[in-house]
């Protein structure tokens, strides 16, 4: 598996990060030596070995549906870059 | 003052032969006079402390104290703390003060202890050298050209250097235990799912597990029984009864199988360090300590899947930095795309994003059998051997880490030699299962060397007990730096 430039491109892009040209070129590199490392892995016959997603078998608790929390908006918003009428404020999506 | 235990301590703020303020005042001292030359802390806040100071006071005074009310704690910025600076070592949250405390810190806040600062850590606790902090690289007491270790690199220097008698800490792939050893501490990271995460910024979700960092086995264990309990916020958090983790430290360890496992005595283990474990080895088999020969036959596999699992959460956890609701936002930007887009470019440092473009590529479409699905079959087998090892041997023992402290920015240009550092580490974190490290000698250019000890899930009390009974015929835990 050898990584490409556009690789690095397309996942910076669904990563939301910016690369430039110059520090694609050095992730590329950096990259490619990871992947090299992680190739180990798929000399590994794991037919029939159940994928373990979690350190301890549990399952999800449930309790009631009830209010826990106070309001704490003010709180909350008083450290948000832009807050007008109680709303986060972002740059405007739709025309 | 600054090298007792935390059993001294409490025994004199009970008896009220000192007061919580004063024992404060001595560690920021301390902390002002050293803290230039270390950088073990992002925030200090003096007033902050005293108060908490003061309430302690009143706790004693009124007979309403714990063992632990009074004494000073440094707390890892990667735990939320209400009103203070919350940085997790990152430039993105350079202005976040918490609203909230993680339960971790109001666990501890209600056992009495008193908040001392924040410490730096690698950022987002990606790092094993306390390099990648944006406010900065930490130095090792032990030697001010090497690193502390990491991630939680400023917890240990600031025990190591007698800044403050014990620290939090987190550990994801090694970041209590390596900076531990590195640093000649002590430090613990519980089985997975003991210490709440509530609270406390996330990196890899079924890894992250916090813990406690100190001198002894003995203070590790008054401090877990705080920070260790339920907690209703945290979805893997366990229900378990109560344990006394100070209950089994003085039992006899003779009788005790430490298994030894031959791949982490092979390659990539510096002498000097085999040298120091050999040593103590000698130092448990005069206790009566057994030991015998066991084989973790994927252990070689336990890096590679750290690194597409732990990136892969990590990718996630971190998509939540956009900067709408806290934390940075960039100064200029032409739409929300864009926002977002500066906001994190500018944010994060190197190591985040490289992290986070492994993570979302090893979930992107058309690798994820490959990689990801194929690195959580991996984990199972990983978490496996340790079962098998576990029926012939009680508790695990080898090297934290296969060398001492390296100099700063020796490993900076190679991402690949500084994830190596948690070659024995990180598989504990892949099975969950609990791991400490205690000082053990010294080796090259004296610095420190650290014994790795991995039990069976739910082993704390037995591993702290093997620890103890160590530090009880040796006195590395109490040698301090000469800074």
């Amino acid at each position: 598996m050898t990584l490409s430039i556009d690789d690095i491109n397309r996942t910076a892009k669904l990563a939301q990060i910016e690369t430039s040209e110059q520090e694609a070129q050095q992730t590329l590199k950096q990259l490619s030596a990871i992947f090299d490392l992680i190739a180990q892995m798929q000399q590994v016959d794991t037919t029939g070995v159940a994928p373990m997603s979690h350190a301890q078998d549990m399952v999800q608790r449930l309790r009631e549906d009830q209010v826990i929390e106070t309001d704490q908006r003010q709180l909350f918003q008083s450290i948000a870059p832009q807050v007008e009428a109680e709303l986060y404020l972002v740059p405007k999506v739709i025309e | 003052m600054l090298n007792a235990s935390l059993k001294q301590l409490s025994a004199l703020l009970a008896a009220q032969k000192i007061s919580s303020t004063e024992l404060t005042q001595i560690f920021l001292d301390r902390t002002n006079a050293l803290n230039p030359q270390l950088n073990a802390f992002i925030t200090l806040d003096e007033e902050k402390s005293l108060i908490r100071a003061k309430q302690a006071d009143e706790m004693i005074a009124s007979g309403r104290n714990t063992p632990l009310t009074g004494i000073p704690i440094a707390q890892k910025d990667i735990f939320c703390a209400q009103g203070w600076l919350t940085t997790c070592g990152s430039k993105m949250l350079s202005n976040f003060v918490s609203p909230y405390d993680a339960t971790v810190v109001a666990r501890l806040n209600q056992a009495g202890m008193v908040n001392l600062g924040k410490t730096n850590m690698d950022e987002f606790a990606m790092g094993s050298s306390n390099e990648t902090s944006f406010y900065g690289p930490v130095r090792n007491p032990w030697d001010i050209a090497a690193v502390p270790g990491g991630s939680s690199g400023g917890s240990a220097s600031a025990v190591a250097a007698r800044m403050a008698p014990a620290a939090t800490g987190t550990d994801t792939g090694g970041s209590i235990r390596q900076p531990a050893a590195l640093c000649g501490i002590s430090g613990i990271k519980p089985t997975y799912g003991l210490v709440s995460r509530y609270g406390m910024i996330a990196f890899a979700s079924s890894l992250d597990q916090g813990g406690p960092m100190a001198k002894s086995a003995e203070d590790l264990a008054l401090l877990l029984n705080a920070m260790v309990g339920f907690d209703e916020r945290d979805s893997t958090s366990l229900q378990r009864k109560t344990e006394d983790y100070t209950g089994a430290l003085a039992e006899p360890v003779n009788n005790l199988r430490v298994g030894l496992p031959r791949e982490f005595f092979s390659q990539g283990l510096t002498a000097d360090v085999a040298r120091a474990i050999e040593t103590a080895f000698a130092e448990y088999r005069k206790l009566g300590v057994t030991f015998v020969d066991i084989s973790l036959p994927n252990s070689n596999l336990a890096i590679p899947v750290y690194y597409v699992l732990a990136p892969a959460e990590a990718s996630s956890n971190l998509s939540r930095f956009d900067g709408v609701r806290y934390g940075y936002r960039a100064a200029e930007y032409r739409d929300l795309e864009d926002m977002y887009r500066k906001t994190r470019t500018q944010g994060f440092g190197a190591e985040v994003k490289r992290r986070i473009l492994i993570g979302a590529y090893v979930l992107s479409h058309g690798y994820y059998d490959a990689y990801y699905l194929q690195a959580q079959k991996l984990r199972r087998l990983i978490a496996n051997d340790f079962q098998e090892a576990f029926k012939q041997c009680d508790l695990i023992m080898g090297p934290t880490s296969p060398a001492v402290a390296f100099d700063i920015g020796e490993k900076n240009d190679d991402p690949i030699q500084m994830y190596l550092s948690d070659i024995y580490t990180s598989g504990v974190n892949l099975a969950g299962l609990p791991g400490m490290s205690i000082p053990v000698g010294f080796g090259e250019k004296n610095r420190p060397v650290g014994l790795h000890i991995i039990g069976n899930y739910f082993q704390e009390s037995r591993m702290l007990n093997v620890a103890h009974a160590y530090q009880q015929v040796t006195d590395w835990h109490q040698r301090e730096p000469a800074i």
